[in-house]
């Protein structure tokens, strides 16, 4: 915990994009997440932190509705996204997964072109007019991914062939194109090594001005540099959700203490 | 002692070797197990391989080679004007072969005395009611040749199968005693056993192997005999297939049969890919687990079908149908039920299970990840399947077609039935075609002289399909393997 500097930074405009109010999630007989409220705040990186199975990917997931692939999971409760019910039966659960991006633990670009890979989202909804607007489009998000010098010269080269980190800041730049308001995350930088990681995070520290930026990780350095918010998940509950810096220097809650000082997890 | 009995003999000096082996390995260590290299067993397995598998292996040829060479012996004691070709020098050798029989017999059961064998002659005995009072029946009137001839070959194979009892037990006997007297508690059993298990599977993979190497050579030995008799142009280029009866046939070009076989096999790719992909697309991303598990297996029974039923199928109810509907009623397009719409639908059918089972698998190993990421950014399941999932795993949809198509090449039963015998170069689905394979079963079942040029081609025609197939399964392997790599 000695990289402290980022949190230092003011936290301006805090408007609410996304509330959950007594979410529930039921994994077949599984009661997974249990009774979670809580205030994600515009341009503002929120970290989710808990051991393994506390249910912060689940609730992750239920912010853009990829639960909905699983048959047996169920969700309760109200999740309003700039005031809306995302559960609401009007909402197209595919428009809102244009809204609210998402990125993997693993790396996962399409075996196509870098080129295609970010084109994949615009394409599909529309965003570009001609080739030249996609071709711009396609730029700006790798550079806004912090990738475009590694791979201006080789667009048409399979996204496949690319290093862990360069496939998830590739990842992170298809997320981007399509302009979504929140950016999830799951474990971003778990499967890369050090150097990888640190790109990563500087990069999710930049998205911070266009973003709401949720993510799940296992690091607690991590989420102490990247993020402004932190929840703390145990068991499916949430524990405790405060400024970082309060988390980490002086939480309430016996069992997140425990938790950040490597006692439970 | 025949070979039967004698393989009997050799297991029992097996089993019997297992036994004492066994034996004398804890013998030698005064039954403490402990000091022994291998555990007991290992010694007794040991003493009976040794015993049996060197002797069975020299039964087994000896069986195999000693009827060719008792044959190659006499046959050349028959006069060479009693025959004109290699046809009747068989049908000679097949009857001294039941004279040879019909004495044994005779001698069994009392009929002939052993002694009377040396005098036996055609003038003095009735050789062919002798047979008769014994149950052996002849066909004609047993030759003074043909007589002398079973009397050499009787004599020749008795001594042979002497010789033989003595070889083999000889063999099994040295192999156990040798194994018997290196069985001490020091001697590696375990790997001396397992080195023995590694040489039974090489046989196995080699027999395999060997068979296959000796179906493509006899392949080429004919067709290059074949191309002996007929030029080799007329057959590639030639444009009619119109073998007459027996010899002299002007007309055996392949084109119409390889077009034909092309042409249905056009028309039962074009009904399986489609659909056979859209109901893999459709079990492996749309479909409840529930759903599967009832709709695979049933899909896959297709696949179960024996290929003549299709061909019922084809000749009884979808051959009629379409001539209701393009026949002389109809459109008039059609003459008869048997055409390459008929046999390509139903070989399309039968070949659905292929596509979709292979494609489903492929589908499946598509990570989720992907579909993930597609659905992530916002994309529908139509759009995630065409776009994403797909193209994945279209090197191993392309693979499965292929073999699809190899299998449909090689199809005979439904062609058969559902296309008719006619060999056609015609553009019309609505007509009867035929293809190499229909051809190959009639030109080797008819009564054509077998060294004809018209029996050979269907070694040609073999040959043609064999390289035809053998591309198409390693292009589709190739690719397989290819989009293995993906992954991994």
């Amino acid at each position: 915990m000695n990289d402290m500097t980022k949190i230092e930074r003011t936290v301006d405009m805090q408007t609410n994009k996304i509330s959950a109010k007594n979410v529930q999630v039921h994994y077949g007989d599984t009661h997974a997440i249990k009774d979670v409220n809580v205030e994600i705040q515009d341009k503002t990186v929120t970290s989710f932190i808990g051991p393994s199975g506390c249910g912060k990917s689940t609730f992750l997931r239920c912010l853009n509705r990829m639960n909905d692939t699983i048959d047996i999971c169920r969700v309760q409760g109200d999740i309003l996204l700039d005031g809306e019910d995302i559960y609401d039966k009007r909402v197209d659960p595919v428009q809102l997964r244009a809204k609210v991006g998402m990125v993997f633990q693993k790396p996962n670009p399409f075996p196509k072109s870098i080129y295609d890979n970010i084109a994949y989202g615009p394409r599909i909804h529309g965003l570009a007019r001609n080739k030249a607007e996609l071709d711009e489009i396609v730029e700006k998000s790798l550079r806004r991914g912090a990738i475009w010098d590694e791979v201006k010269d080789r667009l048409h080269a399979p996204g496949t062939g690319l290093s862990g980190g360069q496939q998830q800041r590739l990842c992170i730049a298809r997320a981007v194109a399509t302009e979504p308001e929140v950016l999830l995350m799951d474990e971003p930088c778990s499967a890369l090594d050090p150097i990888a990681t640190a790109q990563v995070e500087e990069l999710i520290d930049e998205l911070r001005e266009k973003f709401a930026v949720v993510i799940v990780t296992h690091s607690m350095q991590q989420a102490a540099r990247v993020s402004q918010k932190t929840a703390f998940f145990h068991m499916g509950n949430l524990v405790e959700y405060d400024d970082t810096t309060k988390i980490f220097t002086n939480p309430e809650d016996s069992r997140t203490e425990a938790y950040i000082t490597g006692r439970i997890g | 002692m025949s070979a039967s009995f004698l393989l009997l003999t050799i297991l029992t000096l097996a089993a019997l070797g297992f036994v004492i082996g066994r034996g004398r390995a804890l013998r030698s260590v005064q039954g403490d197990r402990r000091r022994l290299h291998s555990l007991p067993n290992y010694y007794g397995f040991n003493v009976s391989m040794l015993a049996f598998v060197p002797a069975v292996l020299v039964l087994v040829l000896w069986v195999v080679i000693q009827p060719l060479m008792v044959n190659g012996a006499v046959s050349a004691m028959i006069p060479a004007g009693s025959y004109d070709d290699a046809g009747g020098l068989n049908l000679i050798m097949s009857d001294v072969g039941r004279v040879a029989n019909g004495l044994d017999a005779a001698i069994a059961q009392g009929a002939l005395e052993h002694a009377a064998l040396k005098t036996l002659s055609t003038s003095n005995t009735d050789i062919r009611a002798l047979l008769g009072t014994v149950g052996v029946a002849l066909g004609s009137d047993v030759s003074e040749d043909v007589l002398s001839a079973a009397l050499k070959f009787r004599e020749k194979t008795l001594t042979g199968n002497w010789i033989m009892t003595v070889v083999v037990l000889v063999i099994a006997g040295a192999g156990f005693l040798a194994a018997f007297f290196k069985t001490h508690a020091d001697l590696r059993a375990r790997n001396l056993v397992e080195r023995g298990v590694q040489m039974v599977l090489i046989g196995a993979a080699s027999i395999a192997i060997l068979t296959t190497l000796g179906i493509v050579l006899s392949l080429i030995f004919n067709t290059v005999s074949f191309f002996g008799m007929f030029p080799m142009g007329d057959f590639l280029f030639g444009l009619t297939w119109s073998p007459e009866g027996r010899g002299g046939s002007e007309h055996l070009g392949i084109l119409p049969l390889l077009w034909g076989t092309i042409y249905i096999s056009i028309v039962a790719l074009a009904v399986a890919v489609p659909v056979g992909l859209f109901a893999a697309v459709y079990l492996s991303e749309y479909a409840g687990a529930k759903t599967r598990a009832v709709a695979k297996p049933l899909l896959e029974v297709l696949a179960g079908i024996p290929t003549i039923v299709y061909g019922l199928f084809a000749l009884t109810i979808v051959g009629p149908m379409l001539v209701d509907v393009f026949g002389a009623e109809g459109l008039n397009w059609m003459q008869g039920a048997r055409s390459v719409m008929t046999a390509g639908l139903v070989m399309g059918i039968m070949l659905i299970p292929f596509v979709s089972s292979l494609s489903d698998d492929i589908i499946n190993a598509v990570p989720q990840a992907m579909r993930d990421g597609s659905y992530g950014l916002g994309a529908t399941q139509s759009e995630t399947v065409r776009q994403v999932v797909l193209p994945a795993a279209l090197p191993g949809i392309v693979g499965a077609i292929l073999l699809a198509a190899s299998r449909a090449i090689g199809e005979t039963m439904i062609v058969v039935m559902g296309a008719g015998a006619a060999a056609r170069l015609s553009m019309n689905p609505f007509e009867a075609m035929t293809t190499v394979t229909a051809k190959i079963v009639s030109q080797l079942t008819g009564d054509a002289d077998f060294a004809s040029p018209e029996a050979l081609v269907a070694f040609a025609l073999g040959m043609t399909l064999f390289i035809l197939t053998l591309g198409l399964n390693v292009l589709a392997l190739l690719i397989v393997r290819k989009y293995r790599e993906q992954y991994e």
